[in-house]
């Protein structure tokens, strides 16, 4: 069926909410990546077979969902309209959900308690780890099947594009855009309307692009992959309303191969808004054209950088090329072409249906909107969260992440992946944005956020982002590639007690030009790790130093184990030491050969009386 | 699209034909900016950094790479900035503890003063500048070399490192290799870095007659001048 008009599309849609809107119970289980991981096919497979056998199709239904961000307590179900939350499901569990779901009740010792003070919560809103994040773009995902282009429909999909076609007016998208706020999500906060704003006026004879950049390289984060799995028409309908506000003609989404289910995903959602003359020639009979095809990303991090990404794109090398020209004048095979992130893409719709005034209106006055962040760490809740823009660190970590997770305070927190940087637990009261982070010395990044406590040295840390960036720099320009492998050089010899007061000199000034000097933006930010260190922690740079000691006891050239007084000679750890380095008599006090010992911990962790120390 | 363009290169107000980029202009005005991985006849590349300059003002200041960036309308442009000096030193000490054999980087570091080497020793020699697989690609119409790997991985070869069909052994990749050109060991030969060829002072200046008679001739007629 291809729907000719707007009309139709309108029609169509109140025809499909009626349904919806039967009051039919349904029951949610996300199919996310980590969920699948933790065993939701087999929860999903049960409750069919459930539904089926019991001949319960027409009493309760089935969503197969994207990521709700939740992602630690999976596999889960939501019923609804209860909105009850069942954790850490098993596939025995499924017959006591549907008996309750069917008679309103709950499956008390399946809801989620809060690890903490065990208290239980019967609607999924209460719970703090929801309750606290305002979800502008992530609650969609729990409402549509994501291969099923008539849920998103039903949900209010496609309505931005309705309101853009009926507008008929390419300078009031962008317009919109512009007074919405928006900044880039992808990591360097561009506002977007401005970037539209440029490529309308761009001339060009054989077409301009757009790109959509699903790269996201940035271990550990995962914001863009649940969008892309969970809602891909969101996505499809921004590309859409962007194409018509700067004339664009073609769009390319870059997806990395490690993204299965996000490529599924996104292909069967392509087919389906062609299908019904969403997407394509002569779109809604509007007159107006535009089309998106995949291209798969072979995955190197620097790949996301949005001139190696170009080059990517073109079937080349990916690596950075010197701007200017940028790649608004110069893009995609030497046409304008605009590149936004994923979740940037995401607000799109959101900002048209709502309109500019009341999207502003969210986050704070230069940040406007929510960010997802991905939350992980020494922290009780991890998972995905979002939050509008100017919240504080501390509402974050405390409200949403539940705090720490043992005894060990909380001491600091990363953010913007591996080239970002450490903001100590004094600043909790930041908010964050673009702005109050980068004065940090930070960045907002893609949203990682990696909360750590004192067993975690700042000096190591540093030491493992700039590992990852040594290897993951193209290597094309000099101060990218040398400077990034003597920062790791100089912090390996810290850390390995081989580190001098002028080392640490030297380390400063260098990672100054190495700021200074590169080419792309993984250069100019691969100095953050350890410029915010050495900012806040120099005096965990100074212990390794100065007194040859890891004060989280993390670096192991630096520890030393010894056996205090308390030692009854149970003999317990002399057993356990793979090396054979503690001696000691029965029922008398055991000693630790340095020379043997390798530092592993052992003995330490199988002390019933805590007699082994580090130091 | 020809024209002029007005830049301040260094304070200095001057008209510039549009298109060109910081560096050719630069250089058209008399203004050293020292490079390695430029040369004339090859596409610009941008990767050797030593060449950056100061654009801008205030905190909108920032450096780029004068080899790539075109000047434009109103530019101001600084050459050697107190911001640009320190970043081409630490690139030229970065340089000689990985490359410290050949003699273009040795007088590029004892021209801008370097006499330090804090980094550990490393004889890596190639500086990935990439003029020989743009000369062999550009020039020579073979592209017999490229690129391979990324990061610390990333050297230049051929394909699998076989012999390479298109190669018709020209030699214009060594030809133009800032590494290859063998060190200068003055008289010590331990050190990496001399200085003694880049001294501005003339050998000279100790003898008398010396304030008239200023020559830089080889032999120096001053020289041949008893020490009074
Ligand atoms: C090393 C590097 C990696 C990047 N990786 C990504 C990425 O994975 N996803 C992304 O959207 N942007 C990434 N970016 C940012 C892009 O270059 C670009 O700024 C962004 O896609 C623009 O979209 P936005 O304006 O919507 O943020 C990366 C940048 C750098 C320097
Ligand atoms: S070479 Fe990649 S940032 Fe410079």
């Amino acid at each position: 069926m291809k729907l000719s008009s707007i009309e139709k599309l309108t029609e169509w849609r109140s025809v499909l909410a009626k349904k919806n809107a039967s009051g039919k119970s349904c029951l949610c289980i996300c199919a996310g990546t980590a969920c699948q991981a933790s065993g939701s096919n087999e929860i999903i497979r049960a409750t069919k077979r459930a539904l089926i056998e019991r001949r319960l199709l027409d009493r309760l239904s089935l969503r197969i969902t994207g990521c709700h961000g939740f992602c630690e307590m999976g596999p889960f179900v939501l019923t609804e309209p209860q909105q009850a939350f069942y954790t850490q499901v098993k596939a025995e569990d499924v017959p006591r959900i549907i008996d309750a779901a069917l008679a309103g009740e709950y499956v008390e010792e399946l809801l989620y308690k809060d690890p903490s003070t065990g208290q239980k919560y019967y609607h999924r809103g209460d719970i703090p780890f929801f309750k606290n994040q305002q979800r502008t773009i992530l609650e969609a995902n729990q409402k549509i099947d994501p291969i099923r282009i008539h849920d998103y429909i039903a949900e209010g999909g496609y309505r931005g594009l309705e309101k853009v076609l009926s507008v008929q007016d390419p300078v009031w998208v962008v317009e919109e855009v512009k007074k919405a706020g928006l900044r880039g999500r992808g990591g360097a906060g561009f506002p977007t309307g401005l970037k539209w704003e440029m490529l309308a006026k761009q001339r060009s004879n054989g077409g301009k692009f757009l790109v959509c950049n699903a790269d996201e390289g940035d271990p550990g984060a995962y914001m863009d992959r649940s969008i892309l799995e969970g809602n891909p028409h969101s996505i499809i309908e921004g590309m859409i309303i962007g194409a018509y506000g700067t004339g664009a003609t073609s769009g390319v989404v870059y997806v990395r191969n490690e993204y299965p289910i996000a490529i599924k995903h996104l292909t069967a959602a392509l087919q389906q808004a062609r299908t019904l003359g969403l997407l394509g020639g002569n779109i809604l009979g509007g007159g107006f054209s535009f089309d998106i095809e995949i291209v798969r990303g072979a995955g190197a991090f620097v790949c996301g950088e949005e001139t190696a990404l170009i080059r990517s794109i073109e079937g080349k090398m990916g690596e950075p090329r010197q701007r200017p020209p940028f790649p608004i004048q110069r893009g995609i095979n030497g046409k304008p072409t605009a590149i936004n992130n994923v979740e940037t893409w995401a607000n799109i719709p959101v900002i048209i249906v709502r309109g500019a005034d009341e999207y502003a209106k969210i986050g704070t006055k230069n940040n406007s909107g929510t960010k997802i962040f991905s939350l992980v760490g020494k922290i009780r809740n991890t998972g995905l969260v979002e939050v509008p823009m100017g919240m504080t660190i501390k509402e974050i970590v405390y409200n949403i992440g539940g705090g720490p997770v043992g005894k060990a305070q909380i001491k600091a927190v990363q953010t913007g992946g591996p080239s970002g940087g450490c903001i100590p637990a004094s600043m909790f009261d930041l908010q964050i944005d673009y702005d109050s982070l980068s004065r940090a010395g930070s960045i907002m990044g893609s949203g990682g956020m990696i909360v750590m406590d004192e067993n975690t040295c700042m000096v190591d840390l540093a030491k493992y982002f700039m590992r990852f960036l040594k290897e993951e720099s193209c290597g094309k320009c000099f101060t990218c590639r040398k400077g990034t492998q003597r920062m790791y050089e100089i912090l390996d010899d810290i850390t390995t007690g081989k580190g001098t007061l002028e080392h640490l000199d030297l380390l400063e000034e260098l990672a100054h030009v190495v700021k200074d000097t590169t080419m792309c933006g993984l250069g100019q930010t691969s100095a953050n790790p350890v410029l915010s260190t050495l900012r806040y922690f120099r005096d965990e740079y100074l212990a390794h130093i100065q007194n040859s000691r890891c004060p989280a006891q993390v670096c192991k050239p630096l520890l030393s184990y010894s056996i205090n007084n308390n030692c009854i000679g149970c003999q317990a750890c002399g057993k356990a030491c793979s090396v054979n380095a503690i001696h000691g008599e029965r029922k008398q006090r055991h000693f630790i050969d340095a020379s043997k010992c390798i530092k592993c911990g052992t003995c330490r962790s199988v002390c019933k009386y805590d007699a082994v120390e580090a130091a | 699209m020809k024209g002029k363009v007005t830049v301040t290169i260094n304070g200095l107000i001057v008209e510039v034909e549009k298109g060109m980029t910081i560096l050719e202009a630069a250089q058209f005005l008399g203004f050293p900016i020292p490079t390695l991985c430029h040369m004339e006849g090859l596409s610009p590349y941008g990767a050797c950094r030593l060449c950056v300059v100061e654009i801008g003002e205030g905190a909108r200041a920032k450096l780029v790479t004068s080899c790539t960036y075109p000047v434009e309308e109103g530019l101001k442009v600084r050459t050697a900035s107190t911001r640009v000096l320190r970043a081409r030193k630490m690139i030229l000490e970065l340089l000689l503890a990985s490359c410290p054999q050949s003699k273009i980087i040795q007088d590029l570091a004892a021209a801008h003063g370097v006499r330090q080497q804090r980094f550990r020793q490393e004889h890596e020699d190639c500086i990935l500048c990439g003029l020989c697989v743009r000369m062999c690609e550009e020039q020579m119409m073979a592209k017999a070399i490229g690129f391979r790997n990324r990061g610390e991985k990333r050297s230049i070869g051929t394909p699998f490192d076989v012999h390479s069909e298109t190669c018709r052994l020209c030699g214009g990749c060594m030809y133009v290799c800032p590494a290859c050109q063998l060190r200068c060991t003055y008289n010590e030969p331990e050190k990496a870095i001399c200085g003694g060829c880049e001294n501005l002072t003339p050998p000279c200046i100790e003898k008398d007659p010396f304030d008239d008679m200023m020559c830089y001739m080889t032999p120096c007629v001053a020289c041949e001048q008893p020490k009074n």
